[in-house]
């Protein structure tokens, strides 16, 4: 392939106005297990599929916390997301000590966003191979953002990165005008259809995924195992279909189920009326 | 952090503050219904000469707070210079994200910490006050980088004279004219028992639509 001319280092242009090896790192980001990312006003959730490299070992960590209120899922490189996430709970630490506030993730995304450039114009440098997709709150708001090697970092209402995201996208580009005022337990249902999506076929269970949480009066956390099993088992349990239109109705859900349940019980087929009252009572408020 | 290493030659001393040589007095300072309300007189004294008389102890900062100032009044314009730098770089993101009076009075701690610990400090007390999303803050830190927050502030001889007719006049949600005339009270009883308090005076009120400094009067 005549593009190998112009790879061999990151401050060597090609004839068409590419950066190889920037290029190169997007791949590397591509190529790394999925991690999807959505919001809606006041909350922001993280998921991500957990791949361990064989039944012996235990999985990567690829969510981190940042701050009580950034979180960080990563996808590519994870040594290279576990150097950034430790720049980046730097940075937070840093502010709140100097503001007694806390850092507003936009600020911070920009700062990584030119940490990553920097290694786009270094000889002796590489870009990081990873993405980041960083959810976080400031004065406006919730908010997403996805940092890329090349340096440049956009907002999303919700997106996916890594392998087979392909699938996540079309799910949440389906859903995603309803994310705006989606309920929390609605969000997080909705990131793990869409991460259910990536899986192709695999049955999703906790065991393969991490869900992670934040929100306006809600820390950072990632929600444990039991929790996670058991909104898998809810939506297994009443049907296929996901929270659809329920969504449209924030006020619905002071942490209570009859949202979720009373739309997926609208949605899903008659004989399922049987189930859903199990479903109400299997399901607790999720406030953990 | 912007402003916040001053290149102080360790080794000579003529560049250290040792003691003031024109100095503010004090700054009082309450919450009020709408906002803050702090006042100062507008003298500038040398040693035990009333010096200047039109000196402005109190100034915005940035679109949520005031500071007031007592103290070496050089070292004032030093610490407005570092806010305003602070302020700038604030607003150079440009991302609908602005520094509330804590986080102002935050910094400026950490700065007057800072010095404190190089045996060079800013030689001030200070009082900051301001309304963000509805919320009231008033706060002081004086040259050693002690901090703290409350309903009613004072640096100074304010502190010991102004104060306890606060402790016993101020209540939540005065309104601005009770609020201005319980500042005078304390003001007058400044300008009797203060010698270097001058009787020309400034009242600061900041609310969510902003900053107001009176004019000079007496």
């Amino acid at each position: 392939m005549f593009r190998n001319q112009y790879d061999t280092d990151v401050t060597t242009w090609s004839p068409a106005g590419r950066l190889f090896q920037v290029e190169y790192a997007m791949e590397a980001v591509k190529q790394g297990s999925a991690a999807i990312g959505l919001r809606s006003k006041t909350h922001v959730v993280l998921a991500c599929v957990n791949k361990a490299s064989s039944e012996l070992s235990s999985h990567q960590k690829k969510i981190f916390k940042v701050d009580d209120h950034i979180g960080v899922a990563i996808a590519g490189l994870t040594a290279d997301g576990r150097v950034l996430s430790r720049y980046m709970r730097n940075e937070c630490i840093n502010y709140s000590y100097t503001y007694e506030s806390p850092l507003p993730v936009g600020r911070l995304v920009v700062q990584l966003a030119d940490k990553a450039q920097v290694c786009t114009q270094r000889s002796w440098k590489r870009p990081y191979g990873v993405g980041l997709l960083i959810g976080g709150l400031d004065e406006s708001g919730a908010h997403l953002y996805y940092n890329c090697p090349s340096g440049n970092y956009f907002e999303y209402q919700a997106f996916a990165i890594g392998s087979r995201s392909q699938a996540a996208k079309t799910y949440l580009e389906r859903k995603f005008e309803t994310f705006v005022d989606s309920s929390r337990e609605n969000l997080i249902k909705d990131a793990l259809f869409a991460l259910r999506e990536t899986l192709q076929g695999e049955k999703l269970t906790s065991s393969n995924c991490t869900i992670a949480v934040l929100g306006i009066g809600e820390a950072f956390s990632t929600l444990d195992q039991e929790t996670v099993q058991r909104l898998i088992n809810e939506f297994e349990v009443v049907g296929e279909d996901p929270p659809a239109e329920a969504s449209a109705a924030p006020d619905q859900s002071d942490g209570a189920e009859p949202g979720p349940a009373a739309a997926a019980a609208a949605a899903a087929a008659d004989d399922d009326d049987q189930e859903t009252p199990a479903a109400d009572q299997g399901a607790a408020p999720m406030d953990i | 952090m912007p402003g916040l290493m001053l290149a102080s030659a360790a080794g000579s001393d003529s560049q250290r503050t040792l003691y003031p040589y024109v100095t503010g007095t004090s700054v009082v300072g309450i919450k009020y219904k709408d906002g803050i309300l702090l006042a100062a007189d507008m003298g500038g004294s040398y040693g035990s000469t009333l010096r200047y008389k039109t000196v402005e102890r109190m100034k915005p900062v940035g679109k949520h707070s005031i500071i007031g100032a007592s103290g070496e009044l050089s070292d004032f314009q030093e610490i407005m210079r570092y806010l305003d730098e602070l302020i700038l770089n604030d607003n150079m993101w440009d991302d609908g994200n602005s520094l509330g009076p804590k986080e102002v009075l935050n910094y400026l701690t950490r700065v007057m910490y800072n010095r404190r610990n190089k045996f060079n400090p800013l030689w001030n007390s200070l009082v900051l006050g301001g309304i963000k999303n509805g919320q009231k803050y008033l706060g002081t830190v004086s040259m050693i980088g002690v901090h703290y927050e409350d309903n009613h502030v004072a640096t100074g001889f304010g502190n010991h004279l102004a104060r306890p007719i606060l402790r016993d006049e101020w209540h939540e949600d005065m309104t601005f004219e009770e609020g201005v005339k319980l500042l005078e009270k304390c003001m007058r009883v400044l300008l009797y028992r203060d010698r270097s308090a001058v009787n020309k005076l400034q009242i600061a009120k900041i609310t969510e639509e902003g900053v107001t400094i009176s004019q000079p009067y007496s």
